[in-house]
Order: structure tokens, then C-alpha cells, then sequence
């Protein structure tokens, strides 16, 4: 049984390894999970930057409350990029020969995705130094530690969401849906203003997207101080995401097994 | 002569609009995700227009057309290279060079299926628009000025993406342009007036060409027209196109005299 499990383990941290492989050959390839964040974040916040003129606002500075979003936005392109690579080893056949291979359908989802939530680290630490040296105030070492584990938690979520799509759709073709969803999922949530702030439809999205805990759990540090009360819905919410999207992701992944 | 010219700019146009409706990945960035940034910010960041000096419009949605459309335009120009780039690497731009076809046809085909990407672009944004409560001061002669000047943007700016597209022959260097297409929209009075953007970006976006163009797309539908944007709009757009058109023409020379 031990045996197995450090098999499994084994097999886990051999996918892990390659994508990182990936990462370390072709490094342009990690240049629009950065790229695309940062632009938004530095484009965002000199446009949107006077919203924090409106009552409501808990910050003087909108860097301090959208640098979580980026962060989480980063993570979600980070996913999408995993769901999308998985894509194109169906397409070519290389997920095939995983299939063949003496290693349980669980741990090989586990080494798909597990990696997603190590590469979301790099746009997130990119973004952190933009946001220092914008001026966003230093959350403290403990709210660091926090957004960025959320950060990871939402990698590994968007993740889930690409491979379910991957296994589902089996091309790359399903990308922007991949993209799409993390965008939808990440935005409609206080990404822009604070709730009593957003109106129409975002407004009762936003109240009940699980998302938005993650968010508001991650911002704590940034615009004021870390509670339990805060923090708990995220890690939560996080935690539901990755039930829910694991067990789909896994339906998929037999059905792509047995027929 | 020229009608069979113009036949062959129609039909590569044609294929241009299909490709494009056919790949989810050309045509995400040129409807879905604009609409999705559209509703999203439009709710998200709709109490803007209680800001002192936000223009006096109806709805943050009023507002915010005008900026879709153009997001939407340039990122089907964009499209619209990676499409030409994808041509050129598969070889099927090589055999329109052995056909009895002027050089500049090619061209002139794949901008006009942008330019006909540009007119959907502004048919659907204006039809969402009103669908969700947007008003057109100017009303139906307001809405076609929106459409004609959104097509000519499509057309300068495809261009620029067919220049690109010729030079280096390569679709995954067009792509890595997408967030640049951000950059000059964030730069811009896209999404928020001018003179409430934060520095520096505001002193950017205050001579930024696509502001101006931005500026006379949005003016029919949250005012009269005004003489003045609208002229600032087509001087922006002629000189866009007449740098497009440049930088197209000496990339299609290269291509040619390097045969690819």
C-alpha cells in the first residue's frame, strides 16, 4: 500500500517536473500568463484609479485594492494555459501513452494540474514588485503568505477548469472557453469596486459568487487588517471550487478512459 | 479588369469573414471577450458617472460603447494578421502569388473581411447596447455614422496587423502583439474620459490617436454630433491608415523580393 502510494506520488512529481521542463525550454511561454496580468493591472488602475473618489472605497489607492484581482487573474491565465497544454497533448497523442501507463486516473489529473499552482507564483511575485513599486502598501509578511496560498488554491481551481474542458472537448479549440471562464469567474466578483459599489446584475452575481471570498480574503492585507472572519469564506470557497471541479474533471477523464 | 479584381478581393474577404466565424479562436477576442468586458465594467465601475467632471451621458453602458467597438476592432485586426500569418506559414499565400491575381488584392482581401469584421463588431455592440438600455442621442443617422466610422477603423488598423503579419511571416509573433493591443487601449479615453485618468497615462491618452477616434464614435450616441471630434476622428483615422498603408506595402515588397 506505501508502495503504491509513493508510485503515485512519484508519478505525480514526474508531471510536475515536466511541465516545469516546459517552462525552463520555452520561457516565451510563460510571457503572456505575466504579461497579460501586469498590463491589466497597471491599465486598470490608471483608468479606474478616481473610482476610489466615491464613498464607499475602504482605500485611497486602487492599486491596493485591484493588485489581488491581478494576482488572482494571473492565476487563472496560468490554469487556462494548463488546461490548453493538456489539449495539445490529446491532440498528439502523448496523453495516450499516460493513459496506458500503470498509474491511477486521479494521480495523473493530480500531476496535470498540480503544476498550475507552482507557475501561477511567477506572474503573481511579477505583479507584487509592479505593485511595490507603484506604491501599494506592504501587506505584511502573514497577508503575503495568504494571498499568494490563494493564489495558488485559484491556479490549481482554473487548472481543474482546463482540464475538464481539455478532456471534454480534447482540443485546443476549447482554449478561449478555458480563458473565458477563469475571466468571467475572477471578474464578477468586487474585482472592480466594493460591493455596496457595484450595480445590476454584477451586484447579485458578485453576492453570490464564491469567487468574490477568495478575493475579499486575498485583499485583507492590502487594504487593511487580516481576520479569521475574513479569511475562512476563501479558503472555503477555494476548497469547494476544487471539490467540484476535480469530481467533474475526473467524470471526464473516465469517459475519456473507456470509450 | 477591375471587376475581376475586385472579384477576387470579394472572395478573399469572403474566406477571411468565414475563417473567422469558423475558429472559436479568432472570433473569442472579437465578441466574447469584449462583451464580457463590456457587461463587467460596465456594472462594475457604473457608479463612475457620479464622479465630478464625468460628461454628462445617460448610463456608464452609453458611455462605454464606443470603447467595446474599438477593442473589438483592433483585436479583429489583429486576428486578422495572425489569420494572414497563419496563410503565409501554410503556404496558401504562395499559391495566390502564382495565380494571375494583383499583389496588392491580397492585401486589399484580407482588409476587407476586416473591414466587414469591423461592421459586425459595431452592428452587435449597438445591438447589445440597446437590448441592455443604451440610448443613441443622435439616433438611426447617429448609428450609421458609428458603423461607418468603426469600419474605416477596422480598416486602418487591419493594416497595421497585415504589415506585421508580412514581415515576419509568422502567426505566434502576431498573437504576442494581443497585449499590446491593451496597452494602446488603456492609453486611450476608451473606457474612461480623458481628463479623469490618472497620470501619466492621462497626458498619453490626451494626444493618443485612437482617443480621438474613440471620441467621435461615442459622440452620436451620448451627444450631438460635434463638427470638431468628428473631423479628429477621420484626420486620426486617414493617418493610421496612411502609416498602415505604408508599412503594408514595404512589407509586401520584402515579402516578395525575399520570396517568404
Amino acid at each position: 500500500m506505501a508502495v503504491a502510494q509513493a508510485m503515485n506520488l512519484g508519478a505525480i512529481g514526474a508531471l510536475v517536473r515536466r511541465a516545469a521542463n516546459e517552462l525552463l525550454r520555452v520561457p516565451g511561454a510563460a510571457i503572456p500568463g505575466v504579461l497579460a496580468p501586469t498590463i491589466f493591472f497597471c491599465g486598470l488602475t490608471a483608468v479606474f484609479g478616481h473610482l476610489t473618489l466615491l464613498p464607499g472605497f475602504t482605500t485611497n489607492t486602487y492599486q491596493s485594492f485591484l493588485i489581488p484581482v491581478s494576482m488572482l487573474q494571473g492565476a487563472g491565465f496560468t490554469g487556462a494555459a494548463t488546461g490548453v497544454n493538456l489539449a495539445r497533448d490529446i491532440e498528439q497523442g502523448w496523453f495516450d501513452r499516460l493513459l496506458a501507463a500503470p498509474v491511477p486516473r486521479w494521480a495523473l489529473l493530480a500531476g496535470i494540474v498540480s503544476s498550475a499552482s507552482l507557475r501561477a507564483l511567477i506572474p503573481a511575485i511579477v505583479l507584487l514588485g509592479v505593485a511595490f513599486g507603484l506604491g501599494v502598501q506592504w501587506p505584511g509578511i502573514g497577508a503575503l503568505v495568504l494571498a499568494l496560498a490563494l493564489v495558488m488554491g485559484m491556479a490549481l481551481v482554473a487548472a481543474l477548469w482546463g482540464a475538464m474542458l481539455a478532456l471534454r472537448f480534447r482540443t485546443q479549440s476549447a482554449a478561449p472557453l478555458m480563458q473565458a471562464g477563469m475571466l468571467v469567474l475572477i471578474l464578477t466578483t468586487t474585482a472592480y469596486a466594493p460591493l455596496a459599489l457595484l450595480t445590476g446584475w454584477l451586484h447579485f452575481a458578485a453576492t453570490y459568487n464564491p469567487a468574490r471570498f477568495v478575493v475579499e480574503a486575498a485583499r485583507q492585507g492590502f487594504v487593511g487588517g487580516v481576520t479569521w472572519s475574513g479569511t475562512w469564506p476563501g479558503i472555503l470557497a477555494v476548497a469547494g471550487m476544487l471539490g467540484v471541479l476535480g469530481a467533474l474533471a475526473m467524470r471526464e477523464l473516465h469517459r475519456i478512459t473507456y470509450e | 479588369m477591375i471587376a475581376a479584381n475586385l472579384r477576387v478581393v470579394a472572395a478573399l474577404a469572403a474566406r477571411s469573414v468565414k475563417q473567422t466565424f469558423r475558429r472559436p479562436q479568432l472570433l473569442a477576442p472579437i465578441v466574447v471577450f469584449p462583451s464580457i468586458l463590456l457587461a463587467i465594467q460596465t456594472a462594475g465601475a457604473g457608479r463612475a458617472v457620479d464622479l465630478p467632471q464625468f460628461p454628462a451621458v445617460h448610463g456608464f453602458l452609453d458611455f462605454m460603447l464606443a470603447g467595446a467597438m474599438v477593442q473589438s476592432t483592433l483585436l479583429a485586426s489583429n486576428s486578422g494578421g495572425i489569420a494572414l500569418a497563419v496563410d503565409l506559414e501554410m503556404g496558401f499565400t504562395d499559391r495566390l502569388l502564382v495565380a494571375p491575381v494583383p499583389r496588392a488584392a491580397i492585401v486589399a482581401g484580407r482588409l476587407a473581411g476586416t473591414a466587414a469584421l469591423g461592421t459586425f463588431s459595431a452592428l452587435w455592440f449597438l445591438a447589445v447596447g440597446l437590448l441592455f438600455g443604451a440610448h443613441i442621442v443622435e439616433g438611426v443617422g447617429g448609428a450609421l455614422l458609428v458603423v461607418a466610422l468603426v469600419t474605416l477603423t477596422a480598416i486602418a488598423f487591419g493594416g497595421i496587423g497585415a504589415a506585421i503579419a508580412l514581415r515576419t511571416g509568422s502567426a505566434s509573433v502576431v498573437q504576442g502583439l494581443f497585449p499590446l493591443v491593451f496597452v494602446i487601449l488603456f492609453l486611450s479615453s476608451a473606457f474612461f474620459p480623458a481628463n479623469l485618468i490618472l497620470e501619466p497615462a492621462k497626458s498619453v491618452a490626451q494626444v493618443n490617436p485612437l482617443s480621438f477616434i474613440v471620441e467621435g464614435i461615442r459622440d452620436p450616441i451620448i451627444s450631438t454630433v460635434s463638427a470638431e471630434a468628428l473631423w479628429k476622428a477621420l484626420a486620426a483615422i486617414c493617418g493610421v491608415a496612411a502609416l498602415s498603408t505604408w508599412l503594408s506595402a514595404r512589407a509586401l515588397r520584402y515579402r516578395l523580393r525575399t520570396g517568404g
